[in-house]
């Protein structure tokens, strides 16, 4: 890579092979796909919180899908379906993970690039095609795909059952698959890259916790996604080639298709063994960042580095072996139920661990509630408020009574849903001048943190009730249950708190893209932090570093280290509350 | 037209930003000592409002949770869930408290230090067994709990099929000989009302009746079996804390043995206090009165009218069951008409 070869708009702005170039569009394409996302939410919030009532927005937006402002049943599904598959996987896996794996892993390790710049930028285009087709999916005649984002088939494979399962379910499964592929490359490169572009005394016992989290996910992603990939091709097949893999034994529209021999049990078995891993794939990079700003913000070591790795790595162990606690009442063999349950409720200790871990680190901190903090420890408040109830889902004895309910829906937003979205705002707030070289506002980035997180436990809180009161999800209304009706007051404080939280965000998104022009210029190491990216200038140069690479000597987590180990008030061994990793130790001084 | 009018209005409120800031001076990047004090204090804020939020909510919604559970295998789930329930919401509310509490305790100041405290094997250790021990606990309770549920060996169990299709519910009972006759998508004929898709070259499907609505026995084990003709559907029964999918291509289980009649819930204070409530709303709106009802409802994603996919349930003592099916004709004198 010659660092001063000619570069022309296409090859700088486009077709990039920088890795910090690749991660802004991430960043950007994600965030588009959240507007959508967030703007279908706060439509079917809508429709739940007042049924039958005529919205003007809802006439603007759903066209052909509503009569005179109410939207009809199959635009819900379809709603609750794409809001499901964009947040999931455009947002949370290529906006989060793409983001800041590709900002983050070369310039912490210390590398000039990713191992393949090339490969790289497949990733990103692959990505930006699947976006594209799924976006476009909206505007087909009969919808998009509506059978929910788990795509259950037959619901999913036949368009007699229901229109999305047209035109919409083929869009669906193309643009999956292709997601897939971007996903495979930029895990494969993020891999590699750790593997061996690591910079001369850049151990793995030295790398940040961010690492460690972007590259344990990749590993996941690597185990599980090609079986999602293959899910969704049978899928194709059984759709379009007559094939009987998913289905028999079916009548539909007055005749017996001729099926034989297939279950649908199968198709959840392939789907939740990416499914269920997913969710750590969203999560892990969040945790990793959190713990990274968590660290940084409160001036002190993270409490229990090799704790902290060997949970991630507990985590994604145990993720690949609990998908069947989606299928409890799938009709699966009850002994499965038993493993399942087992498996499951073992992921509470490494939790457990992490969490604790975080809250020893804030404990005799001296925090800079910075806006990246202070969504990193709603993150750690979000997290153990949602991790909590899998305790009771993930109990298959208890799970029969509350699977599919609103608990479900609010147990994994809070937990995996606002965690990981907290994650990546404060990855964004804190990284924003190492992407952009300049800052966000601070007082933007408050207001919009205290607005999101009353309206996220505004939302998720009382939601966990109606799940117990046996509401299903998936309801495009309860008024046919009069058992029901006593929640329909609890809905529309739900659907407040929702269109709140979901307005608030433009303060987020006029903060990032006015700041991307006007922001104050950034210094090169704003929040005094140990790690490498910020030895690099503010102005990006390809290859990272203008000289030589730079040489490490530490952990990234000697903050506020002193002269004497056991008195708090001594000075700072280095004359600083912050070390870089780039300084040698000084004689005698102890490596952490 | 209308769409255009909003992307408009989503506009104008960008541009306002955009100007607001340059009359704001766009400056203030990273948090002094006035911002971490402040912010301190509205974490120390927003935990009271947490913790009223999180406890209004307990007592307030209480009214509106599902009353006791009508079967007697759902007694030990009620039990399990209050003791799960009971431990994370101690756990949610110490960690709440330390996660909100160290954020205002620890605010950072210029003249503050932090404590360098990278590790503690003790403390380690503590976080780890314990939750594994509690865990132990949860898992072994668990697990018997699921073996009792998913015992169905009870010979003397009332069989009862439980068919799905979009979007209604029908049910068949075994009969005499106790048990169903065949059943698949290719013997269906609707114009012969044979719409379960019933073997009548069966034996054991002669004296099979099949009926829209539940009727089951107090005290008695009732042993489902569930079929789908065409997509995904699931048998909830919230009451009863009862849940299958139903599968085409394939039969599933389940099995409860109802403890109260339909009369007996209605009596009970819990349901009589949702109940109040409920006809409260449906007076106002002026909608006929509500009168509390054993349901089974559709909680897979099954097409357009999901939502309203339900079938009554009603439980009676076992001489009024008795009398209730003599009087159901079998599906030999329907089918043969």
């Amino acid at each position: 890579m010659s660092e001063n070869h000619k570069e022309t708009f296409v090859t700088k702005y486009i077709f990039s092979q920088d890795h910090k170039m690749i991660s802004k569009q991430f960043l950007v394409t994600g965030i588009f796909m959240g507007v959508i996302a967030v703007l279908m939410s706060m439509l079917f919030r809508l429709q739940l919180a007042w049924p039958d009532t005529s919205f003007s927005i809802i006439e603007a937006f759903l066209g052909p899908h509503q009569t005179d402002g109410v939207m009809s049943p199959d635009i819900y599904l379809a709603l609750v379906t794409i809001h499901g598959t964009i947040m999931v996987f455009f947002v949370l896996t290529a906006g989060l993970s793409g983001t800041f794996s590709n900002l983050l892993i070369p310039l912490q390790i210390g590398a000039r690039d990713m191992a393949s710049g090339f490969m790289n930028m497949v990733s990103y285009w692959l990505f930006f095609i699947s976006s594209i087709i799924m976006v476009f999916s909206l505007f087909l005649e009969a919808g998009p795909a509506s059978a929910g984002w788990t795509v259950y088939p037959p619901l999913s494979a036949l368009p007699q059952a229901i229109p999305g399962s047209g035109a919409g379910m083929t869009f669906w499964l193309v643009s999956m698959a292709i997601f897939v592929a971007s996903s495979l490359i930029g895990a494969l490169n993020y891999i590699v890259t750790v593997f061996n572009l690591r910079t001369k005394g850049m151990k793995m016992t030295r790398l940040p916790l961010t690492i460690w989290a972007f590259f344990i996910t990749a590993i996941i992603g690597v185990v599980s996604f090609p079986v999602l990939l293959s899910a969704a091709l049978l899928l194709l097949f059984d759709r379009s080639f007559g094939t009987s893999f998913y289905l028999s034994d079916i009548f539909i529209s007055g005749e017996v298709l001729h099926y034989q021999g297939g279950s649908p049990v199968l198709y959840e078995h392939l789907f939740w063994f990416l499914g269920h891993p997913e969710v750590y794939i969203v999560l892990l990079p969040a945790l990793g960042i959190t713990s990274e700003i968590i660290s940084t913000n409160a001036r002190k070591p993270i409490f229990g580095y090799r704790a902290m790795v060997m949970s991630i790595m507990a985590i994604a162990f145990l993720s690949t072996i609990v998908w069947g606690h989606h299928m409890f009442v799938s009709g699966m063999n009850p002994f499965l139920g038993s493993v399942f349950t087992f498996t499951t409720l073992l992921i509470a200790i490494p939790s457990a661990v992490k969490a604790f871990n975080y809250v020893t680190t804030l404990w005799k901190g001296n925090l800079q509630l910075n806006p990246a903090m202070l969504f990193s420890i709603g993150l750690v408040s979000t997290f153990v408020t949602g991790g909590l109830t899998g305790l009771v889902l993930g109990d298959s004895a208890l799970d029969i009574n509350i699977h599919d309910t609103y608990f479900v829906v609010a147990h994994f937003h809070l937990v995996m849903g606002i965690s990981a979205i907290f994650g990546m705002y404060a990855g964004i707030y804190h990284w924003f001048p190492k992407m952009y070289g300049r800052m966000m506002n601070k007082t933007l980035g408050y207001w919009h943190f205290w607005i999101t997180i009353i309206t996220a436990y505004g939302v998720f809180w009382p939601m966990h009730f109606i799940g117990l009161a046996g509401l299903p999800r998936r309801y495009y209304s309860n008024t046919a249950f009069p058992m029901f009706d006593d929640l329909a007051d609890v809905n529309v404080v739900i659907t407040i708190f929702a269109l709140v939280g979901g307005v608030a965000q433009i303060i987020f998104l006029a903060n990032f893209f006015i700041s991307m022009y006007r922001g104050e210029k950034a210094t090169q190491n704003p929040w005094r932090s140990n790690t490498l990216e910020w030895t690099t200038p503010v102005e990006h140069v390809h290859g990272n570093w203008p000289g030589k690479l730079p040489e490490v000597h530490r952990w990234p987590y000697d903050y506020s280290k002193r002269v004497d180990a056991d008195d708090d008030d001594s000075d700072y061994l280095h004359g600083e509350d912050f070390v870089l990793q780039t300084t040698p130790l000084l004689e005698g001084e102890e490596a952490s | 037209m209308l769409a255009l009018f909003y992307i408009f209005i989503g506009v104008a409120i960008g541009v306002s930003f955009w100007q607001i800031t340059r009359i704001l001076d766009f400056r203030g990047v990273i948090a002094n000592d006035k911002d971490n004090s402040k912010q301190g204090k509205y974490a120390l804020y927003f935990m009271v409002f947490l913790y009223a939020m999180m406890i209004y909510c307990l007592i307030a919604l209480n009214v509106l949770m599902l009353p006791e559970s009508a079967s007697i295998e759902g007694e030990h789930d009620d039990r399990l869930f209050d003791i799960t329930f009971w431990l994370i919401g101690i756990v949610q509310f110490f960690m709440q408290f330390l996660i909100f509490y160290f954020t205002f305790k620890y605010r950072g100041k210029k003249t503050n230090k932090a404590k360098f405290y990278a590790d503690s094997h003790k403390l380690e250790l503590i976080w780890t067994v314990t939750p594994a021990i509690v865990l132990v606990v949860l898992i072994g309770y668990g697990l018997w709990q699921w073996n009792n549920i998913m015992d169905l060996s009870d010979e003397d169990a009332v069989v009862i099929e439980v068919y799905s299709q979009q979007f209604r519910w029908d049910a068949r009972y075994a009969g005499e000989d106790n048990t169903l006759g065949r059943g698949n998508v290719n013997y269906i004929d609707i114009n012969n009302l044979n719409t379960m898709g019933v073997d009548m070259s069966d034996v054991n499907a002669q004296d099979d009746i099949q009926v829209t609505e539940l009727y089951l026995p107090k005290g008695r084990k009732v042993h489902f079996q569930f079929r789908s003709q065409d997509v995904l559907h699931s048998a909830y029964m919230p009451h009863f804390r009862a849940q299958m999918n139903c599968v085409p291509g394939m039969t599933t289980e389940f099995g409860f043995t109802p403890k109260y009649t339909t009369e007996e819930m209605r009596q009970q204070p819990e349901v009589m206090a949702k109940t109040r409530g409920i006809n409260k709303i449906r007076n106002a709106k002026g909608e006929e009165l509500y009168e509390f009802d054993y349901i089974l409802l559709c909680n897979k994603i099954c097409g357009a009218s999901h939502y309203s996919m339900q079938m009554k349930i009603t439980v009676v003592e076992q001489e009024e069951y008795d009398k209730w099916i003599a009087l159901q004709p079998t599906l030999a004198t329907v089918l043969t008409k």
